[in-house]
Order: structure tokens, then C-alpha cells, then sequence
């Protein structure tokens, strides 16, 4: 193995290189989906990406989720339980806020069109 | 379930949950399909979380507190999402706090648990991601309450600025990252986490102080992004494809709607984050010897009524003054008489990227009539009557006209060349920026003093009693 493998399989890159491909793929596929929302509806498109955001909950549900013991002490899962309820405020205020605001939003009557 | 069979079930709703929500933003495209979004953006997020509690690390034992914290979230969430939406930037800026403290707190303890391990697991890059994820969620956290503190006007609005800020905030930041590196270098050094956790902290305050209320569609748009980075750094931390994929989603609209609001103002994001420390105070004056033309509501509603084409340009004072469903009553009588009516939406209207529409869609205004400013400026000759609404600086011709002005070079809605020019306005005190805005005192320009909301009723209301005698 070449020095700079060596390097990049002890700091743990190696394994990371599949997720980087995720994330540079995802972010272009966000740029060009994104790019094409109404400027109409830019209010409810940051409420609604605000709830996905709180996708963080996978997270902390992942941390408060271990029984608790003497590896995983207490405070942790608290923090991952604080962690779980800030999330959840979003996904719950953000979806309903959104669904809110889209309702709103109404194409003029046809009888009005003439 | 043998766990490998668990393992698979959870990457496999992991996958139908990143496809949904690749589709639910996709669907935001149009009026249309957008309420479609909503729907396939809860069931990803479902689907992210039903998976997440099969994987084998979660004890049936902890469900029932997992279970009462998202309830606790869910009693907060409920009335946050009836806010007036008059208020719905204070709601966005309030919840990326909210997004912004759960990824620091889910770094930190995630730090704390594989150091307490042994620190097999810290890596360096897994070091870096963890540094990058509490860095970004807790400047995030108290970055946005900054913003949602201002925009609820329990802050200031006003830039806060004093002597030497900028060198104090870059040494924040540097020192945030110097601990950051350290602890790259060795994750051993837990010395390092707390001060890492409070720069990061103080950083957030400190960034948004200085930025003043109408730069806030960029600061939210810009802390939307950073929300999501953060998550895709959790993603990183926990070997997590849905975080990462979600995260990035999150983190590129956030990006396209700072971009889009940048531009609209003719800043560099480096300007809209640093400019105030230049600070445009004391703008070009010298207009005070010009004479203005004010006329009552009665008379700006006579002068529509005679219109062919009217457009309305609504900024930030309508939202202030609630004034739309008056608004909606102008509209009602102006089209019942067979006039073309209008609005000419500037991107940075009001307090964040949409905030017009979405209040004149409140007020049952059809999107149809809501339209864009490059769309309506070539038009703009050939439009009778512009009435100018609680806007200011986005149809100031001193953008295009003085290249002395602060706002020289931004994009704005050329109101100037309409046949006549009706502003309503309380006072003539200068607008956020603090320019002097020349539009009012063109020889077609007429005043119409007072509340936007009382104005605009007083219009309708002319407008009615008079169709009424025909």
C-alpha cells in the first residue's frame, strides 16, 4: 500500500467514500429539483424543507434508543431525547404549516377566465 | 428477525424514504401537485422513522420515552403551526433553531459516547464530521434565534454594530476551529469539546446581530442551508444514507434561495453577512427641497377606477400593516369594473423568499394574478396605475439611475415608467435602508398618506359607493 492509502484508510476515509458519493449525487439532484420550484410557492418550499430537515430525528432516536447502562450513561439519552422532542416540533409544525399555506394557494375561478 | 434481515429492512425503508422525499420537493413545482409534496414528505419522514426503530440498537425498553418526547415536540409544533402568517418568517428562523439544536446535541452525544468507549470509533475524518456537525448545528441554533428574536422585534432590527466586531467574530470562528482541529488531531483531547460547543454557540449570536431586517431572506435562506449541512454531517457521523440524502436536499434549496435573494438584491453573500459593518446610514440625501403631491384615498381610488391596467406593488408595510384582505376588497372592485389587476412581486418583498405570495394567496387572490418582476417590467409602459404598498427600496429608480446610492445595481420593479404613480405610505421617513427614494417625488407620482390598511379600505370603499350610484 502506498503511503497516502495507508493514510486515508487510517483516518477512516476509505469507508466514508461511498457516502460522499451520496451526498455529492443527492446535492445535485436537490440543486436541480429545487431550481425548478414556482417562486410562488418559496415560503411553503422552506417550511416543508424545515420539516425534512427533521429527518434528524433518525439520529436521535439512535442515541436515546440503547438501553441504558454503564457504556451508555443516562445523560446521553437525554440529550438524544431532548434531541427527539426539537425534532419533532419540526416535523410536526413544519408539514402542518406547509399543508396550511398550499391550501391557500387557488387559480382564479373559471367563470372569472373570459 | 434475525438482525441481518433487520438490517436489510431498515436500508430498504431508508431508500423508499429517500425517494419520497426527492418526489415531495419535486412536486413543489407547481400549485398544483405542491399539497401532493406534503403528503409524500410525511410518509418519507414515516418511513425514515419506522425504519429506525427496527434497527436492532433501539430497546423495545426506551420506546415509550421516544415516544413521550415526540409527543412533548408535537405539543410545541401544534400551535407553531398556526401562527398568523404574517409571522411565518419568526416561525421558519424559530424552527432551524430548533433543527440546528437537535444535530449539535446528537453530535455532542455521540462524542461523548464513543470517547467514553474507548475511542476505537473516533476516526479521523468520523472526528471531523462530528466537529462539523456540532459546529454548524449550534451556530444554527443561535443564529436563528437571533433572527427569529429580530423578526418578532423582541431584538432590535436594526444592525447592532461596535468597534472591532469583525475581527472578534473571525477570532469566534477561528477559535471554533482551532478546537475543532485539535481534537481532529486528537479526539482524546475532550478538554477541547466545551469551548468547541460555546464558540460555536457565540458565533451564531454573533454573526446575526449585525445584519439588519431586510437582509433576513437571505439570513433564513442561508440558515435553512446550513440546517440541512448539518444534518448531512450526522449523516456522515452515523454512517446514515437518509441523513445524508435528505440533508443535502435541504442544504441545496437552502443555497438556491440565498443565491436567488442575493441576487435580487445585487449583494455578494460575503455583503449581506459582513456589509454592515460599512454600514449605509447616512445615504445620499439632498432630496429634501423636492416638493410631494399627496392625494386622499378617495381620489387615488377615483384615479384606478378610470384605469384600463392596474399593478400593485406590495413590500413588507402591507404584511406590517395586515393590510391584505383590504387588499383583496380593492382587488374585488377594481375587477368587477373590468380593470386588469396585478401584483408585481420583487423577491426580496417582505421578510423572507415568498413572503407576498403566500399572504396575498391568504387573502383569496388568485396565483394567476400574482406575477414576477422580470415578467412585468417590459410591460410596465403600458400600465396606467401603479399603486406602490408598504414597498420602498425595491422601486427605487435610484437603483438603476445613481450609481452612488447603496442599492445602485439591484434588480427592481421599474414603477418609475407606469403612466401614474400612487404610493401609500404613513410618513415620508426614508425606508429600511435608510435611501431616499426619488419615485415620490416624480411629477406622476401622488402621495397617499396613512395606514396601508386604512387606506386601502377607504379605496375599496370609494370605489363601491361610487359603482353603487350607477
Amino acid at each position: 500500500m502506498t503511503p497516502f492509502l495507508a493514510a486515508a484508510e487510517a483516518s477512516g476515509l476509505t469507508a466514508y467514500i461511498p457516502l460522499i458519493f451520496v451526498f455529492i449525487l443527492a446535492t445535485f439532484i436537490g440543486l436541480d429539483v429545487i431550481r425548478n420550484v414556482s417562486r410562488l410557492l418559496h415560503t411553503p418550499l422552506m417550511s416543508l424543507t424545515n420539516a425534512i430537515s427533521a429527518v434528524v430525528i433518525v439520529g436521535a432516536i439512535l442515541v436515546a434508543g440503547p438501553p441504558v447502562s454503564d457504556e451508555h450513561p443516562l445523560w446521553i439519552t437525554i440529550l438524544g431525547l431532548v434531541a427527539i422532542a426539537a425534532a419533532s416540533v419540526n416535523i410536526v409544525s413544519g408539514f402542518l404549516i406547509t399543508n396550511r399555506m398550499l391550501k391557500m394557494f387557488k387559480s382564479r375561478k373559471p367563470e372569472e377566465k373570459s | 428477525m434475525s438482525p441481518e434481515f433487520r438490517d436489510a429492512a431498515v436500508q430498504m425503508t431508508y431508500l423508499a424514504a429517500s425517494v419520497l422525499f426527492i418526489f415531495s420537493l419535486k412536486w413543489m413545482n407547481s400549485p398544483q401537485s405542491a399539497r401532493r409534496g406534503v403528503w409524500a414528505g410525511v410518509g418519507a419522514m414515516a418511513l425514515g422513522v419506522g425504519g429506525t426503530l427496527l434497527n436492532p440498537a433501539v430497546a423495545v425498553s426506551s420506546l415509550p420515552w421516544i415516544a413521550l418526547a415526540v409527543m412533548v415536540g408535537g405539543l410545541i409544533g401544534v400551535p407553531l403551526s398556526k401562527v398568523p402568517l404574517t409571522a411565518v418568517p419568526q416561525r421558519t428562523a424559530l424552527s432551524h433553531a430548533f433543527g440546528g439544536l437537535a444535530a449539535g446535541l446528537v453530535g455532542t452525544a455521540k462524542y461523548y459516547l464513543w470517547l467514553h468507549e474507548g475511542g476505537a470509533n473516533l476516526t479521523t475524518f468520523r472526528m471531523f464530521a462530528i466537529s462539523a456537525e456540532v459546529i454548524l448545528g449550534f451556530l444554527t441554533f443561535t443564529g436563528s434565534l437571533m433572527a427569529a428574536g429580530k423578526l418578532q422585534e423582541i431584538l432590535p432590527g436594526r444592525p447592532i454594530t461596535y468597534r472591532g466586531q469583525l475581527m472578534i467574530n473571525f477570532l469566534t470562528l477561528g477559535g471554533a476551529i482551532a478546537c475543532a482541529a485539535g481534537l481532529i488531531i486528537n479526539p482524546q483531547w475532550f478538554f477541547l469539546f466545551p469551548p468547541l460547543v460555546i464558540l460555536s454557540l457565540a458565533f451564531g449570536v454573533m454573526l446575526i446581530i449585525p445584519i439588519g431586517g431586510a437582509d433576513m431572506p437571505t439570513v433564513i435562506a442561508l440558515l435553512n442551508s446550513y440546517a440541512g449541512l448539518s444534518a448531512v454531517a450526522m449523516g456522515f457521523v452515523l454512517d446514515n444514507t437518509l441523513l445524508i440524502i435528505a440533508g443535502a436536499l435541504d442544504g441545496s434549496s437552502g443555497l438556491i434561495l440565498s443565491i436567488i435573494m442575493c441576487k435580487a438584491m445585487n449583494r455578494s453573500f460575503s455583503n449581506v453577512l459582513f456589509g454592515a459593518f460599512g454600514s449605509v446610514q447616512e445615504a445620499a440625501g439632498g432630496e429634501a427641497g423636492k416638493t410631494v403631491k399627496s392625494a386622499s384615498a378617495a381620489e387615488a381610488a377615483e384615479i384606478m377606477g378610470q384605469a384600463d391596467e392596474v399593478v400593485i406593488v406590495p413590500g413588507y408595510g402591507m404584511a406590517v400593516a395586515q393590510a391584505q384582505h383590504r387588499v383583496r376588497e380593492l382587488y374585488d372592485q377594481l375587477t368587477k369594473r373590468g380593470i386588469k389587476v396585478r401584483f408585481a412581486i420583487h423577491p426580496v418583498a417582505g421578510r423572507m423568499p415568498g413572503h407576498m405570495n403566500v399572504l396575498l394567496a391568504e387573502a383569496d387572490i388568485p396565483y394567476d394574478d400574482l406575477v414576477e418582476m422580470e415578467e412585468i417590467n417590459p410591460e410596465m409602459p403600458q400600465v396606467d396605475v401603479v399603486l406602490v404598498l408598504g414597498a420602498n427600496d425595491v422601486v427605487n429608480p435610484a437603483a438603476k439611475n445613481n450609481p452612488n446610492s447603496p442599492i445602485h445595481g439591484m434588480p427592481i420593479i421599474e414603477a418609475d415608467r407606469a403612466k401614474t404613480v400612487l404610493a401609500v405610505k404613513r410618513s415620508m421617513k426614508p425606508g429600511f435602508a435608510g435611501i431616499d427614494n426619488e419615485l415620490y417625488t416624480m411629477d406622476k407620482t401622488l402621495m397617499v398618506f396613512g395606514d396601508a390598511k386604512a387606506v386601502v379600505g377607504d379605496m375599496a370603499k370609494a370605489l363601491a359607493g361610487d359603482s353603487g350610484m350607477h
